[in-house]
C-alpha cells in the first residue's frame, strides 16, 4: 500500500502551487485527438487502482475528490485508501461497495484526451460492458498475473471482439506479486493469444504492469528490464485510431431537414446528419435509400461555412443538386457502393432486460435515424460468453448473447457490423415499457 | 488522398457528437426546451444549437429558471444574448412559485432558493407540456453525474431513478416516453470544464463579466468567498472585504462562491483551469457540500 500513501501525499499540494504537468498543456495542444477506452473488471483485479493511477499520474484527480476518498475510506474503516470510491458515484454503490453501472472518467495528456467507460466485469453486468464497449476505440483487459487467464478474461475479450473494439490492450497486472517474472508474463501472453485466435481481434497488445506501484503504467518499469515495449499510457497515446473509421463507403443517415423558410433563406433545404462512413465532397453522386432517387451533393454546409469534404464523425448539412423527396430515416450512399435495404436481418443480440426474449417477440427496432417494428423469428443459438460455445436456446435472458433472425416492418439500410459500427448496429425497444432491451449487431441482411 | 486530412481534434469530435444529440432531440420530441442558466455550459449549448439548426431557427424555446437571487450581470447577459440570437425566451420565476404558495422560502443566514428551483422547473415543464429539456450538465462535474445518461429519463413526478436507467449504446438514443414523462438531455455530457473553456476560446463566445477577475466585496464562509449581497444575512464574525475574484460556476448569489483570481482574459482563465487542483463544484458550490450524495438526492427529485 506504499504507492497509495504516496498518492495521498501528492494529492494534497496547496492550491497555490499549480500542478507542473498540467500547466498550460491544453492551450498549446488544441488539436489533440479523442480516444475512448472501455475497461471492465471486478473489485480485486486492480482495475480501480489502475484507473486511479492513470488519473493521478496525468494530474486528473482533484484535491477535493482525493479528500473525499480519504475521508470516506476512513469512515468506512476500509483500512486503505479505496480508490474505487473515485468511480463509484451512486449512494447504493458506495454503501454496498459495488459498481452497478457505467461510469465515465476523463483525463488528458498533451497528445490525447481520454474517455474511460468503466464497468464492472462480473457476468451479471454484461449489458453494462456492452454499453461501454459500443463506442470504444480501445479496450483494456486486466489479467491477474498470479491467477492467469480466467473466465472473466475470456468474457471481456469476447465482448471486445463482439463489439469490434479495434484495439485490445491486455494488462498483466500485479507483476510485483510474481517477482516481475518474465515467464509468468509470456505464459499468459501465449494463453491469451491462443484464445484470441478464435475471436475477431484486429490488434492486441500486451503490457506487464503493477498498477499499485506504477510499473509500466506511465513510466517504464525498472523491475522489468526484459520488457522492451512501451508502457501502457504511451501505447494509449500513440495507438493509431484514424484508420479505424470506414472512409470507403459513403453513408449519411438523414437526421433532420433544415428548412428555414425565412425571407433570406426561402428555398434553403439542408439535409443534416452525422457522417457514418466514407468521404463526401461537393459533386459526390449519391442515391437516397430506400427510395432509390439519384442526385449529387451540391454543398456541405456548417455554421462555420461550406466544407470541401465531410467524413466520420462530422455533423454537417448537405444540400443536393435536385429537389428529391427525402426525409429523416433515409440514407444517402454512393451509387456504386450500396448497402442492403433489408427486411430480414441476422444479428447478434445482447439481451438487456429482465424480461427474456422469446421467439415471436415484437419490438421497436431503432437503427441509425430510422425506426421500424421488428419481430424475432428465431433464436439460432445462444453463445456461452465464457466458453464461446454455441448453445441451443428457447429464449435469451438478461445479459445473454445470442444469434437471432429478425423481420422488420419496413426496410432498414444496413451494413454488416464488421464493416461499419454505425450502420451495422441497432437497439430494440420494448413497446410496453419503452425500455431499451437489446443491443444488436448485424451479421447478414436480405431484402 | 492524405489520410491526415480526415482527422478530427477532440473538440471537433465532441462538437459533432453534441450537434448530433441536438438534432436527435428535435426529431424525436414534440416540445423540447433548452434550459439556460447564463453559465458557461449553457452558453456553449446555445452555440451548439446554432451549429445544429442554422440557418433555421431553434426548434425550441430557451427557458431560464430565475430564482430572483441571480447575479444582475448574468440576467442582463441572458436578455442580450437570447435577443441577439432572435430566439424565444421563457422565464420561470421562483418568486412566482413562492407567491402562489407552491414553495416556502427558507429563512436564516443560510437560506437559499437553490432547492426551490426544482418545483418551479417541474411546474414550468408541466405547464408548457415540455417533453425534453436540454441541460448543460457534464459527467466530469460530480460523482452522480458521471453515471447519468445523455438522454436521462424522468417519470411523471420529474424524478430520476439511477438504478433504472436505460442502457445507451452507440449513438442510438431512445427517446420513447409516455405522456407526462420527460427526458433531460445533456449534449455536453462528455465535455470537461477545460474543454468548455477551450471551446469558448476557439469560438470567441461572449461571456458574463463575472467569469473574469474583478474587484468585489466578499465575505468568507465555510472556506468559500461569497459576494456581499441583499440575499444573504451575515453571521457573527463575518466581515466583508474587497478582493480580486472571479466565478468558476454561475448559480445563485446565495450558494455560489468566488475564487481569488487575477485571470482577466479568456487565455488567463484557460491557464488557470488547466492548472487548478480542485473541481469547480467542490470549490464554488455550497449546494453540493450538504451531504455526500447531495447532488444525487436533488437529481432524484428532479433538479437540473
Amino acid at each position: 500500500m506504499k504507492a497509495i500513501s504516496e498518492m495521498q501525499d501528492n494529492g494534497s499540494v496547496p492550491t497555490s502551487a499549480p500542478a507542473p504537468v498540467a500547466d498550460g498543456y491544453a492551450i498549446r495542444r488544441r488539436h489533440s485527438e479523442l480516444l475512448r477506452i472501455a475497461t471492465a473488471g471486478s473489485v480485486d483485479d486492480g482495475k480501480s487502482t489502475l484507473i486511479g493511477r492513470l488519473l493521478h499520474d496525468s494530474k486528473s484527480i482533484f484535491e477535493d475528490q482525493m479528500e473525499h476518498v480519504v475521508q470516506t475510506s476512513e469512515r468506512r474503516g476500509d483500512g486503505y485508501l479505496n480508490l474505487a470510491l473515485l468511480t463509484d458515484g451512486l449512494r447504493a454503490e458506495r454503501e454496498q461497495g459495488i459498481t452497478i453501472d457505467v461510469a465515465y472518467r476523463y483525463f488528458a495528456t498533451p497528445r490525447r484526451k481520454f474517455i474511460i467507460a468503466d464497468t464492472p466485469g462480473h457476468e451479471q453486468y454484461t449489458r453494462n460492458m456492452v454499453t461501454g464497449a459500443s463506442t470504444a476505440d480501445a479496450s483494456i483487459v486486466l489479467v491477474d498475473a498470479r491467477k492467469g487467464v480466467s473466465e472473466q478474461t475470456r468474457r471481456h475479450m469476447f465482448i471486445a471482439s463482439l463489439l469490434r473494439i479495434p484495439h485490445l490492450v491486455v494488462c498483466v497486472n500485479k507483476m510485483d506479486l510474481v517477482n516481475y517474472d518474465e515467464d509468468v508474463f509470456y505464459n499468459i501472453l501465449e494463453e491469451v493469444t491462443d484464445f484470441s485466435s478464435r475471436l475477431q481481434v484486429p490488434d492486441i497488445t500486451f503490457v506487464p504492469i503493477s498498477a499499485l506501484h506504477g510499473d509500466n503504467v506511465v513510466e517504464r518499469s525498472h523491475n522489468m528490464q526484459w520488457f522492451g515495449a512501451a508502457p501502457l499510457l504511451y501505447h494509449l497515446e500513440h495507438v493509431v485510431i484514424a484508420q479505424d473509421r470506414n472512409l470507403n463507403d459513403v453513408r449519411f443517415p438523414v437526421q433532420w431537414v433544415i428548412r428555414p423558410m425565412s425571407d433570406s433563406h426561402h428555398d434553403y433545404r439542408g439535409y443534416a446528419g452525422q457522417v457514418a462512413g466514407g468521404v463526401i465532397c461537393p459533386g459526390t453522386e449519391v442515391v437516397a435509400l430506400p427510395g432509390g432517387q439519384k442526385t449529387t451533393v451540391a454543398s456541405i454546409d456548417t455554421f462555420d461555412g461550406e466544407l470541401e469534404a465531410a467524413f466520420p464523425t462530422m455533423s454537417v448539412a448537405l444540400r443536393l443538386a435536385d429537389q428529391i423527396d427525402i426525409s429523416r430515416g433515409d440514407m444517402l450512399v454512393e451509387a456504386e457502393d450500396q448497402p442492403t435495404a433489408a427486411r430480414e436481418l441476422e444479428a447478434h443480440l445482447c439481451w438487456m432486460s429482465e424480461q427474456p426474449l422469446t421467439p415471436r417477440g415484437k419490438y421497436t427496432i431503432k437503427h441509425t435515424t430510422r425506426s421500424a417494428r421488428a419481430i424475432v423469428e428465431e433464436i439460432d443459438h445462444r453463445v456461452d460468453i465464457n466458453t464461446l460455445e454455441h448453445v441451443k436456446a428457447e429464449q435469451l435472458g438478461l445479459n445473454e448473447v445470442g444469434r437471432v433472425r429478425l423481420r422488420c416492418s419496413s426496410p432498414l439500410v444496413v451494413d454488416p457490423y464488421s464493416r461499419n459500427r454505425t450502420t451495422g448496429s441497432f437497439i430494440l425497444i420494448d413497446e410496453s415499457t419503452n425500455d431499451t432491451v437489446a443491443a444488436g449487431m448485424v451479421i447478414n441482411a436480405t431484402s | 488522398m492524405n489520410p491526415v486530412h480526415y482527422e478530427l481534434s477532440h473538440l471537433q469530435t465532441l462538437e459533432a457528437e453534441s450537434i448530433h444529440i441536438f438534432r436527435e432531440v428535435a426529431a424525436q420530441f414534440e416540445r423540447p426546451v433548452l434550459l439556460f442558466s447564463g453559465g458557461k455550459d449553457s452558453i456553449v449549448l446555445l452555440r451548439l444549437a446554432e451549429k445544429a439548426f442554422r440557418p433555421g431557427k431553434f426548434p425550441f424555446p430557451v427557458m431560464h429558471v430565475d430564482t430572483g437571487h441571480n447575479f444582475p450581470e448574468v440576467i442582463a447577459f441572458r436578455d442580450r444574448i437570447v435577443s441577439s440570437l432572435g430566439e424565444r425566451l421563457i422565464v420561470a420565476s421562483v418568486q412566482d412559485s413562492i407567491d402562489k404558495g407552491r414553495v416556502t422560502e427558507e429563512t436564516g443566514p443560510r437560506a437559499s432558493r437553490n432547492r426551490l428551483q426544482t418545483t418551479t422547473l417541474l411546474d414550468a415543464i408541466e405547464e408548457h407540456g415540455f417533453d425534453a429539456a436540454f441541460g448543460g450538465a457534464r459527467r466530469d462535474e460530480e460523482r452522480a453525474r458521471a453515471k447519468e445518461r445523455v438522454f436521462s429519463f424522468r417519470d411523471d413526478f420529474g424524478q430520476w431513478d439511477p438504478k433504472r436507467q436505460r442502457p445507451e449504446l452507440w449513438s442510438l438514443y431512445n427517446g420513447s416516453i409516455r405522456k407526462g414523462e420527460h427526458v433531460r438531455v445533456f449534449p455536453i455530457s462528455n465535455w470537461t470544464e477545460l474543454d468548455v473553456w477551450q471551446y469558448i476560446g476557439s469560438e470567441g463566445l461572449e461571456m458574463p463579466s463575472i467569469y473574469f477577475s474583478h474587484e468585489r466585496e466578499v465575505f468568507a464562509r465555510d472556506g468559500m468567498l461569497y459576494a456581499l449581497n441583499d440575499f444573504i444575512e451575515l453571521m457573527d464574525g463575518e466581515e466583508p472585504f474587497t478582493e480580486s475574484v472571479r466565478y468558476r460556476t454561475v448559480g445563485d448569489m446565495t450558494c455560489t462562491g468566488a475564487v481569488r483570481s487575477t485571470a482577466a482574459t479568456l487565455e488567463d482563465v484557460v491557464t488557470e483551469i488547466a492548472a487548478t487542483r480542485i473541481t469547480e463544484r467542490g470549490e464554488t458550490r455550497a449546494d453540493d457540500r450538504v451531504t455526500e450524495a447531495a447532488m444525487e438526492d436533488r437529481k432524484r427529485e428532479g433538479y437540473f
